[in-house]
Order: C-alpha cells, then structure tokens, then sequence
C-alpha cells in the first residue's frame, strides 16, 4: 500500500504549523472558501482508487484564478505542499493528499466561458465535467472527442492533467491531441499562456509538456480544446470469439487492413458475464471473448467496412457476427461495456483495475500470460479494454476484507505491469502513474530519464511544491524498489552510459 | 538504405556521445545537422558541426501497428517509400527540402504540410524518442505505443525544439493508412469568399484534408472512404486540381513560397486579415499563411499577433534578426530553465530559436 508517504523515499518537507497555514490562507480568500473541519475534508482524503488515503492540512475551493494564485503564493511563501484536484475520478493516486498539503479543489471553476463554432473551439474553466462541453457543442454538431469513462463526472483540468482517453480516441486522439491553448499558474502565482489561437505557439511545445503531467508542474486555470464536427451516422458489430487469442489476431488484422475504428474493444468470458448480467446488453455469454467495433462517417462507408471488419472477424474465427439493428441496440451494446466496470460487483467485493499499454500485435501473448499470473496468484482477473490501442485494463478481483487481500492484488498488478514493460509496452495508457504506480516507473525508466524528469519539474517548480511524491519516483525510491531498467532482457542503448 | 553493422551503429552513437560530453565539457556549442537542407530555418548557429546523418536506419516496422522506429538519420524520403509499400504514409505531411533531409530534422523542425489541420501536427505523430542530453546521456522518452501517460512527455516536447533541446538517436512515429480515395477540386473564388466557405465547411463532418487558397482560386482536398469523398466532390462541384498542386504547396515549391524573404504567419483560421503587404499563399485553411513581403518585421510580427497569432521569418534573416515571435519573459525565463534542463552546458544550437537560448 502506498498511501502512506516515506520519509526516506518521497519529497518531504518541513512541517507547518495548521492553525498559521489556515490563518495566512484565510486572510487571502474570502469566507466559505476553505474547509478545515476533519468531516468536510474527508470528501477529499481520496481521488477513485479509494484505497488509497490521507487528509490534508486544508482544503481550498477557489472560485476564480486571483483566487488560486492567493492559495499557491502562500503556500510557496510557507513551503506547504499543493495538491490539485478536479473531480476525483482519477483512478492512480494523483490527487491523493500529501502529509500536510493544501488540498487545491477547482471544481468551483465551473464556467464554460465561450463556444465559438465558427473556431472550433470551447474555452472553459477547468472544473468543469468533459460530457458538459460535447453537451454545450451539441447544438453547434460539434463534439469534444476525448471520452473517458467517467465523462459524466471528471473534470477537464483533471483531464488535462491526466491526459485522459477514452474509447474513442484510437481514431480521434487523446486530450493531448484535442487542446488549444491553456492558461496555468505556477506555484509562485505566475500565469503563463501555453498554446493560443492559432495551430501552433512559438517556442517549445510546453502545452504538450503540460498536459499528462499530473499536476507536478502548475495548475491549469483554464482550457481552449477544439471541437470536431459529429459524425452523420455511426454503427457497432460485435464479433464472439470462442477463443481469447483469435480475438487478439482480429484486433491487429482489422488495424493492419488499414480501418480505423472510432472504438475497439473487447471483453473476455469473465467481464462479458458480468456487464451480460448487469445490463443486458445481449452479450453472448458463451463466448471467450467478444470485440465491438464502433465505425462512423458517411453511411455507405460504414455498411462497406462493416463487411470488411467481418470478413477479418469471420476469418480469425468469430463464431458470430452481428450489427446492432439500431440505434436503440447499438446504445445498449455500448451500455455494456462502460457498465463492465461496475459490473464487477457481482463477481467480488472489490477489483483492481490495471492500466498497461502494450504493441497490439502482443495482444494474445498478453493474455495469455495475464492467465498466467492470474492463476499462480490464485485471483481472478476480467479483461475489459480499449483494445484497439493496446491498452489493457486487467481487472484483479479481491476482498479487501480478507487479510492481505489488497497486498496480493497490487502483488498480481505489479507484475502484470511489468509484463506490459517487457512486452515494450507501458505501465500506464491513461489513468496515470500518479501515487499508485511510482514504484512501477522504476521498471520503464532508469535513473537518467528520472533525473531529467526531475529537472523538469524543477523548471517549472523549483521549491517541488506541487503534488510531491507522486508520479516521478525519487532515485531512492528506485534503489529501494530495485527494479532495473529492462526491455525483453536488454536495456536500450545498453552501451551508452545511464546515470 | 545504409548497410551499417550492428557493430558500426553502436560505434556511431558511442562517438555522438563521446562528442557531445566533450562539448559540454568545454562548453563549445555544436550545430546539429542531419541533411542539412533546412540550414535557412532558425537563426545562424555558430560552433562545431555535428552530423547525425551517418545514425540511419530503420529499427522496427510493422505496419499492423501503425508504428515505425528509425534511426534519427534515416532520410525522410526512404521512410515514405518504404511506408508506402504498405500502404501507408506519415500523417503530417513534411515537406521535404533535399533528397538528403532526414527524420531528425522533420521532427526538430515541426514543420507539417497542408494536412496539419485535418491530420495534426508533427508532435502529434510522435510516440517516443531516444535523445542524447547535455551529459551525452542516452535518454527514452515514451515508447512505441500510442497510449502512453508515463513520466513526462519529453517526447513531443522534441517536436519543433529545432535541436535546442538533446540530439535525436531514435523516433517512433505512429503512421496513417492511405486512404481509399483521394480527390482535389478548385474553385474560383477571392479570399474573403473562400474564407466565408471555409468557415461553413470546417464545421461539417467532411473528409477534408487539404484547404488552400494561391492568391486566386480555393484548392479543396478530400481525402477518406470512397463514398463520403464521392459525395463531397459532387455538391462541391468545380474543377479538378492535380494532385502535385498539393505537393508543390507542401514542399515550399510553390509560386512565392520561394521567395528570398519569406515569411510564415501561424494565425486562427477566422481571423480577417485581407490587406497583407504582399503577396500571399494560405494553407491550413486560412490558418499558415505563406506572405512575401518586405515590410518591416515589426509590422508584420504585430498584424500577426493582433490577429491572434505570430510570425516567423521562415527564410532570410539578417544576420542577428529575430527569427521567431518573441515570447513573453516570464514564457522565455521557462524557456531557458527548460533548456538548462536538458543541455546544462547550453551546448545544442545555441540561439537556433531565440537569442540567449
């Protein structure tokens, strides 16, 4: 468990004295901006992954950005760590409190400030909820294409953050590839403009630094993500596999035939169940693995790639193949999937889920090795995934009640991860390493790239302030950790030196 | 492609690396140089000469994928050859200025050709790098998958640094399919015209992947499945453009983009800006605008800014001018930070981009 901070092993600073913290806050924010009462804060003592907690010092709800620069000068000024946080849906850690931090919420900022159609583009505050933005551009047939599961409840400054994704960013990019401009503040209240209004900003890409970036280099205060025009018509073909592996070759072979799905996913025997019994999606329980295959653009090339898509299924061994007959049914196909995750209720009282990308042409090996460690860690493990992008999301089933149930859950996540590494994969695909997965960033970087990451933290927050101990592990934590910097065996660039 | 040893590459970046560490050392800037064919772009860089091109090759391919891992010196145009025999292509666009130009300088320069708006930029293609840092430190940033949220993304942050950053050894690029149809048409229409039309088309799900205006028609290129392509080119109607319209216009070789002064005014797409002091190319929509003018930079610099974007004096800087927009110096103290990052020695094209960096 990782919640608890090292003092050997993460960031630590000296303490502050509370009651001086809250008065020199209180001082620069207006009433009602604070919560300091130990039952308001513990809304905030964690972000999704639940197991994971810790109170901060304070909690501060800033309502515009005079006022998040009030909190971040202060909190330089007394060297008190800053966490930022949007919805709390992130699913890795980043927005769990630090010993003593300022607990940054924005979910006061709000506001979509404009839509412009005509510019293709939303500018909003960054509390406000990602579905809220394709809702404002609906009237306008325009969408913001980065879906995350939770896109009900997450916020686009945690997206941001997180560089989040989403079913159907295979074919229309993740946030990184959907932002124009950002404003942020740094920690010593100084706002800085990344992108703008045109394709392209002088300079070093910074936004694109920006985003993904977990909340360890400023605080995004607003957002300008460009919009897309909706498709006319979309359609899905869920194809059944009786075998796991053949629906690993499908997934490469319909990529390599040069279609690019809006969504591709898949579910294996156990997360097909479980979404069956919960939705009842019309899933074919019988099978080891279904894939859905969302395809949109002008009808008539819908109805062609569907033939083509399965034909691929047909030839890798479907054993069935079918097109929602409407809209209706296409809904409720989807209905399942994204109700996959809580489906797994039913299967145990709690689950892990994992996050690792891996090549798609990897996708049956994984499998079958995720199988594998599945079995000799006697836990369970439902595979629901954007498989399209190679990104897994293992779910290890557990009972946090049981003894050690949690220990050996991240035990099995661990090594799944480290699976995903070696496959030339990577340990997150977008939900973050955040506080979860820092002992994991020692297997996919060596100590040069973490002395760099480093450094570049330190560009933008010299003082380490912001959300410390998450997301970049320190080198002792990867001397502790003792994990080597391996790929299939060798490290790259074996010969040059690593610091 | 370079018939290099296993033996003889190692030999090469050990070299590079040796370099770079003596050049930090002795705090002796180095120029870096693959093809050298965009040598005009940026300010002048003094210093030693560090010649990547010999780093060439391709690593890894499949075409299931969608990824291609090359050696920083790979030339660019046996890349698009060799992803052309499966049927794919890289999604930006590059121009291409020399036969010898290769991919590390596609990626250091960020430039993307007339699909950038449809299709993305070049950051947007690349997945991973593998960089030498100032300490000739071999450093991996990303990876050769297209989700990938782990440590900071120093990879795309290599798009566009023109060098000023680390030296490129590797680049994993995500490619795009070529689609099944492809067709051009032009219009006779002014600018003001085009851009009303434009406007309406560019909020319409359309298969659009090429919007240009030459100074008196409007070049529309669609690109995608074959029916909605089909469809679009017959409400659209007008006259066929040949398909080397577009490469022209994506390798600088058309009309006045070979202008001695060239400028490259990066601006929103909306923006009314229908007196320019020249004559002028716009791509991307109305968004890069290609002007040929000898009015003074600041003029230009501050139409641009005003519009809402910036200017860069893409070709004939005086000795010592201004290439890039300045930025604000709270902007360009992280600028430097950033640099002293990654080159603590400020070694790598020193003053490529800005003055003091």
């Amino acid at each position: 468990m990782l919640d608890q901070f090292d003092i050997a092993l993460d960031p630590m600073f000296p303490p502050v004295d509370r009651g001086r913290l809250i008065s020199a806050l209180s001082e620069v924010l207006p009433a009602g901006a604070l919560v300091t009462k130990t039952e308001g804060m513990r809304v905030y003592e964690s972000d999704g992954l639940a197991a994971y907690r810790g109170l901060p010092a304070v909690v501060a709800l800033p309502r515009d950005t005079g006022e998040v620069r009030a909190v971040l000068r202060t909190c330089a000024r007394l060297g008190v760590p800053v966490v930022a946080r949007g919805a709390g849906t992130g699913l890795s850690g980043g927005a769990l409190p630090s010993p003593g931090c300022v607990l940054l919420s924005l979910s006061r900022m709000s506001r979509i400030l404009a839509i412009d159609p005509d510019a293709r583009t939303a500018r909003v505050q960054p509390g406000v909820r990602n579905l809220a933005i394709s809702e404002a551009a609906a009237p306008y047939g325009l969408f913001y294409a980065p879906d995350p599961s939770s896109q009900l409840a997450c916020s686009i400054g945690g997206n941001v953050a997180e560089n989040a994704g989403g079913v159907h960013c295979l074919k229309y990019g993740l946030t990184v590839h959907n932002l124009q401009a950002l404003e942020i503040m740094t920690l010593e209240g100084e706002g800085l403009t990344l992108g703008g209004e045109a394709l392209d900003a002088p300079g070093f890409d910074l936004m694109a630094l920006m985003t993904g970036s977990e909340g360890l280099l400023a605080v995004v205060t607003e957002v300008t993500v460009r919009l897309l025009p909706s498709p006319s018509h979309a359609q899905v073909m869920l194809a059944a596999f009786a075998d796991v592996r053949q629906a690993g070759e499908a997934v490469a072979a319909i990529i390599a035939a040069g279609i690019i799905p809006a969504g591709l996913e898949m579910m294996d025997r156990l997360a097909l169940t479980a979404a069956e019994e919960h939705t009842h999606a019309g899933y074919p329980t019988d099978a080891a693995a279904i894939l859905l295959c969302e395809l949109d653009g002008a009808e008539d090339d819908i109805a062609e790639e569907l033939e083509r898509v399965a034909a691929i299924c047909e030839a890798a061994g479907a054993v069935q193949v079918r097109v929602a007959r409407d809209e209706s049914e296409r809904q409720l196909f989807w209905a399942g999937r994204k109700g996959a995750f809580p489906a797994m209720g039913r299967l145990a009282p709690d689950y892990y889920c994992i996050d690792g990308t891996i090549p798609r042409r990897r996708l049956p090996d994984v499998l079958e090795a995720i199988g594998r460690l599945s079995e000799e860690h006697g836990l369970a493990v439902a595979n629901v995934f954007h498989a399209g992008d190679g990104n897994l999301h293992p779910l290890i089933l557990y009972d946090a009640n049981e003894d050690g149930g949690i220990e050996r859950a991240e035990a099995l996540g661990g090594k799944i991860l480290e699976l995903c590494v070696a496959m030339g994969g990577t340990i997150t695909g977008e939900h973050g390493v955040g506080r979860e997965k820092i002992n994991q960033m020692c297997a996919q970087f060596g100590s040069a790239e973490i002395e760099t990451f480093f450094a570049i933290k330190a560009a933008f927050d010299p003082a380490g302030l912001l959300n410390p101990g998450k997301a970049i592990p320190t080198p002792a934590r990867c001397v502790e950790h003792g994990a080597m910097h391996v790929h299939a065996g060798k490290a790259p660039f074996a010969h040059l030196d690593r610091f | 492609m370079p018939t290099s040893t296993a033996s003889e590459i190692r030999d090469f970046a050990d070299e590079l690396a040796d370099r770079v560490r003596a050049a930090s050392a002795a705090r002796t800037p180095l120029r870096i140089v693959g093809g050298d064919t965009k040598a005009f772009y940026g300010r002048a860089v003094g210093g030693e000469r560090l010649d990547v091109s010999g780093y060439a090759g391709v690593v890894d391919y499949e075409p299931s994928e969608l990824v291609i891992t090359t050696r920083a010196g790979t030339r660019i145009k046996e890349i698009e050859a060799l992803l052309a025999r499966q049927n794919q292509r890289l999604a930006f666009e590059p121009p291409v200025l020399g036969s010898d130009s290769t991919l590390g300088g596609v990626v250091a320069a960020g430039l993307a050709g007339p699909r950038r708006p449809f299709a993305g930029a070049v950051r947007d293609s690349v997945l991973g790098v593998t960089v030498l840092g100032g300490k000739g430190e071999a450093l991996r940033f990303g990876g050769t998958v297209f989700k990938n949220v782990a440590g900071f993304d120093g990879f795309r942050l290599m798009a566009g640094a023109l060098g000023c950053l680390g030296v490129l050894l590797e680049v994993s690029l995500r490619v795009a399919p070529i689609p099944a149809s492809e067709l051009s048409r032009s219009f006779d229409l002014s600018w003001p015209a085009a851009q009303a039309w434009i406007t309406t088309l560019m909020r319409r799900p359309l298969p659009l992947s090429g919007v240009a205006h030459d100074g008196e028609r409007l070049h529309l290129r669609l690109s995608g499945p074959s029916a909605a392509v089909a469809a679009a080119a017959a409400e659209f109607g007008g006259e066929e453009t040949p398909a080397v319209f577009w490469e022209d216009l994506r390798h600088r070789r058309t009309g006045s983009l070979g202008a001695p002064r060239l400028w490259r005014l990066s601006v929103p797409r909306t923006a009314a800006l229908n007196d320019l002091p020249g004559p002028a190319i716009r791509d991307w929509g109305g968004a890069e605008i290609w002007l040929d003018s000898d009015a003074p930079a600041e003029r230009i610099r501050t139409f641009a800014a005003e519009a809402g974007g910036h200017a860069t004096l893409y070709r004939g800087a005086g000795p010592g001018e201004a290439v890039f927009s300045p930025l604000p110096p709270g902007l360009f103290a992280l600028h430097k930070r950033l640099k002293a990052a990654f080159d603590p020695a400020g070694v790598f094209n020193p003053g490529r981009m800005y003055e003091g960096l």
